[in-house]
């Protein structure tokens, strides 16, 4: 039987990384939220970034933080040219051609990353120690990954609350037409959001980085998983996205323990399967 | 200080409007009224720039409005409270009434211009916190009415105001617009309830089957046996 | 179709039926190789059109596929089972598996962006799964179909010449072709596409949509397992990421939709550019340049997505059709 502490160490840790998930999440909520289309590379974006970090702070000796700053700088930037080379052209295009558009970004981001940067794993050497809490080890850099995505997810959430064209993004979601009514260019409005969810995607990155290694199909690993949650939290829904995070994040990590690494995927996504049929709009979906 | 001269407009395939001429002089308050499907929506969204039209002249104050889009028509003030009010749901009245000022011209006046509006509508300022979508049909009106304002316009263009309220909350409509042109707006109704709308504008227009039928001054259009026969009791 | 289209196909046919007996000097076994490939992935492909073509667009066919090989692989492996029933038997549980997915997905409308991203989850389940039961799948290292030994090629079908393969494959293809072209003769064509722009519409006059939209996905789903079980036969050996994904699911998406996913043909040229292209680069690059070829691929995916999203095959088919129907007045019409 696995010790009842081990069981809480991945509850922790699952908290640690429902953080992060919740990140990328909302990056991705948002743009669909509203410009409706999916990005299935987003993740690939988040890769990119990584790279970014790691070549700024193992090549060129940028101290972390500032290369965090410019991982996200390079991420609205990625999201900007997204937006106006792939984007915009295929905004009246039917949702198939758009999934396949984002889609080839996907394989043309991997492929380029392989062809530049090779299959090599590269991590960035940070030493950050390892906390002992009550008989619970937590990485530090998890930790400080958690604390870093819940400020960014408070940035964004003022953004869009507090700031007019937060308000305006959040407009253009609900009602295209009656937005341009006010002024305001519905493609304006895209384009920033565009530049804010990579921006996100950034802070992702820069985020991932000092857990993980980098590699040209690190977005095979997570960018499934950002999809499912977002889906069950219900497309568009930061909320939900947000909660359906920390939740899928639990059952990877305590159904890892349990069982193995790998299996807690595959019981993660089942049961993302299952609550589809049961919740087809999503577990957070409002009724009618 | 609006001109429509031989506008066509229409819809992919479909026609909507036909050679429309019409005009508005600064000041005023003009109707357009005629059956469903007349074509009186169309006529406001080829105004405003929602639509562009196929053929004819939008002017406004000299400007050459026809095919520019929405965004540029609102920023030569031109307000345009569309059919179905079209609030922003999960925003809030102020949120609402914010993204009314969007123009930088506008913003610059904010506080003066929502001071207005909550004058002239003192319900907006007691629910200024509550969600657009969760109000009743007359206050969503006067929201929609609000948002226009915001935007610091000389025409406000009204799409069907009348259109899911109940007929006490469409008498008092029709007297928060007589408010709103007794201020200084420029009116264009465009309107089903033929009887309420006369009496408050100076001149109309009638639109049928896209083309402008009739027109004059509103007490001689309704001595007209169309209004009295074909559209009584509304 | 005329005359000539159809003359011209026979030769094509007979060209193809002739090519492994054609002397084609040392590079033969190469060329064969690469031809059996284009007609295995276009069959899937073909398969996946199935669905894709009345907006039911699967992004995780990389399931199906998989079961279909690693079932027909493992059933040989550990009991010995011929691929003649360990075949069928893959199809039958793949089709199950399509089943159970596809039943709540037409019962609870899961339909648009969220048929496509279940999809893409079930992909990934049956790839996490294979490689979490490594004990007995082989987890990420793939598994070698075991030689037949000395039973005869046909009970294992396993071959040492590539030709008998080769004709396997023509034979497939031809397969899914006349099934294709049967489904866009039948009754479900119709039913798929009222389904398609209108689901409500479509059972209000009585169209039982659970059933057909289950029918396609079950016929797509049974081809592509056989399609999976084909190659894992040819190659002998299947492995979690060539078979199933979302790298897997994407291309076969994507070569479907470079050639036309609305043809009968467009799969198959689709594919056919798609392989020849990845070999072309493989070729001429070398070993040098790893991730070249998909790199070309995913640029000019997105270029044709925005330029020309008939595809290849299937905007070629319009121009050409449009110059022979007649002109709206004022042209000169032209010649027929």
């Amino acid at each position: 039987m696995i010790e009842p502490i081990f069981i809480l160490e991945a509850v922790v840790n699952g908290i640690l990384l429902g953080g992060v998930l919740a990140l990328l999440a909302l990056g991705l909520n948002l743009i669909f939220g509203v410009i409706d289309i999916v990005w299935i590379a987003y993740v690939d974006l988040v890769t990119l970034c990584m790279y970014a970090v790691y070549f700024l702070v193992s090549v060129y000796g940028w101290p972390l933080w500032l290369a965090g700053l410019g991982s996200i700088g390079a991420g609205a930037l990625l999201g900007v040219l997204v937006h106006l080379l792939i984007i915009t052209p295929i905004l009246s295009s039917p949702p198939i051609n758009q999934l396949l558009a984002t889609g080839g970004l996907l394989f043309f981001i991997q492929s380029v990353a392989t062809l530049l940067w090779s299959t090599d794993h590269r991590s960035v050497r940070v030493s950050l120690p390892t906390l002992e809490v009550g008989g619970i080890f937590i990485s530090f850099s998890r930790l400080l990954a958690f604390g870093l995505s819940v400020l960014a997810m408070i940035a964004l959430y003022l953004f869009l609350r507090r700031t007019y064209t937060g308000t305006a993004i959040r407009a253009v979601s609900q009602d295209r037409e009656a937005i341009a009514l006010m002024g305001a260019r519905p493609q304006r409005l895209y384009l920033v959001t565009s530049a804010v969810g990579g921006a996100m995607a950034g802070v992702a990155g820069a985020l991932l980085i000092i857990q993980y290694a980098v590699h040209p199909y690190f977005g095979g690993a997570f960018g499934p998983l950002t999809f499912m949650i977002c889906v069950l939290g219900g497309l568009g829904n930061m909320v939900g996205a947000f909660f359906a995070a920390f939740i899928m994040a639990q059952v990877i990590s305590v159904g890892g323990v349990i069982v193995s690494t790998e299996m807690g995927y595959v019981i993660a996504f089942v049961i993302f399967i299952v609550l589809m049929f049961v919740r087809p709009g999503g577990i957070f979906a409002k009724r009618g | 200080m609006l001109e429509l001269s031989q506008v066509t407009a229409g819809y992919g395939a479909f026609t909507a409007l036909w050679d429309v001429s019409l005009r508005v002089s600064a000041g005023e308050a003009v109707a357009v009224v005629g059956p469903n499907g007349a074509g009186k929506t169309t006529l406001l969204r080829a105004i405003s720039g929602l639509i562009a039209p196929r053929a004819g002249r939008v002017t406004f104050e000299g400007a050459e409005l026809a095919g520019r889009p929405a965004y540029e028509t609102v920023a030569h003030g031109i307000a345009h409270v569309p059919e179905g009010r079209r609030l922003f749901p999960q925003l809030t009245v102020a949120e609402n009434l914010k993204m009314g000022a969007f123009l930088p011209a506008a913003r610059a006046h904010f506080h003066e211009s929502l001071e207005r509006v909550y004058t002239l509508f003192p319900v907006l300022a007691e629910r200024r916190a509550q969600r657009a979508g969760s109000l009743s049909g007359g206050e969503q009106q006067m929201l929609a009415v609000g948002r226009a304002l915001m935007s610091r316009p000389k025409l406000i263009l009204f799409d069907e105001p009348s259109m899911g309220l109940a007929p006490v909350m469409v008498l008092r409509l029709f007297d928060l617009i007589r408010r709103v042109r007794a201020d200084g707006y420029t009116i264009l109704v465009v309107e089903q309830n033929v009887r309420q709308v006369l009496k408050l504008v100076d001149r109309a227009y009638l639109l049928e089957v896209g083309r402008i039928k009739m027109e004059g001054r509103a007490a001689e259009l309704a001595e007209q046996d169309f209004v009295r026969k074909a559209y009584v009791g509304l | 179709m005329t005359t000539t289209f159809r003359g011209l196909g026979l030769l094509a046919l007979v060209a193809m039926a002739l090519v492994p007996v054609l002397p084609l000097g040392a590079a033969q076994e190469y060329i064969w190789h690469v031809i059996i490939q284009i007609f295995l992935w276009s069959f899937v492909g073909n398969a996946w059109s199935l669905m894709g073509r009345f907006g039911l667009v699967s992004l995780g066919h990389g399931a199906f596929l998989g079961v279909g090989a690693y079932a027909t692989v493992l059933l040989w492996n550990f009991f010995g089972m011929t691929p003649w029933l360990g075949g069928p038997l893959a199809v039958l549980l793949t089709v199950a598996l399509a089943l159970v997915i596809a039943y709540p997905c037409s019962r609870f409308q899961v339909v648009g962006h969220y048929f496509a991203l279940v999809t893409l989850a079930v992909g990934e389940v049956v790839r996490l799964w294979i490689i979490a039961e490594r004990d007995w799948t082989g987890g990420s290292l793939g598994v070698s179909l075991k030689t037949g030994g000395t039973a005869s090629g046909l009970w294992t079908l396993q071959f040492a010449d590539k030709r008998v393969f080769y004709y396997v494959g023509l034979a497939a293809w031809l397969f899914g072709l006349w099934v294709w072209w049967r489904v866009d003769r039948s009754m479900a064509r119709s039913a798929m596409e009222a389904i398609g722009e209108d689901e409500t519409a479509a059972a209000s006059v009585g169209i039982r949509v659970t059933r057909f939209k289950m029918g396609i996905t079950a016929l797509s789903a049974a081809l592509t397992a056989l399609g999976g079980a084909l190659l894992a036969l040819y190659l002998a050996y299947t492995n979690p990421d060539t078979f199933s994904g979302i790298g897997v699911s994407l291309r076969i998406v994507f070569a479907v939709v470079l050639g036309g996913m609305y043809s009968l043909l467009g799969p198959f040229v689709g594919t056919a550019l798609t392989i020849a292209l990845s070999e072309y680069l493989r070729i001429y690059f070398g070993i040098k340049l790893i991730g070249i070829a998909e790199t070309i691929y995913g640029l000019l995916l997105i270029i044709f997505i925005i330029f020309l999203p008939a595809g290849i095959y299937g905007s070629l088919r319009d121009a050409l059709f449009r110059r022979r129907a007649p002109r709206p007045s004022g042209d000169v019409p032209a010649r027929a």
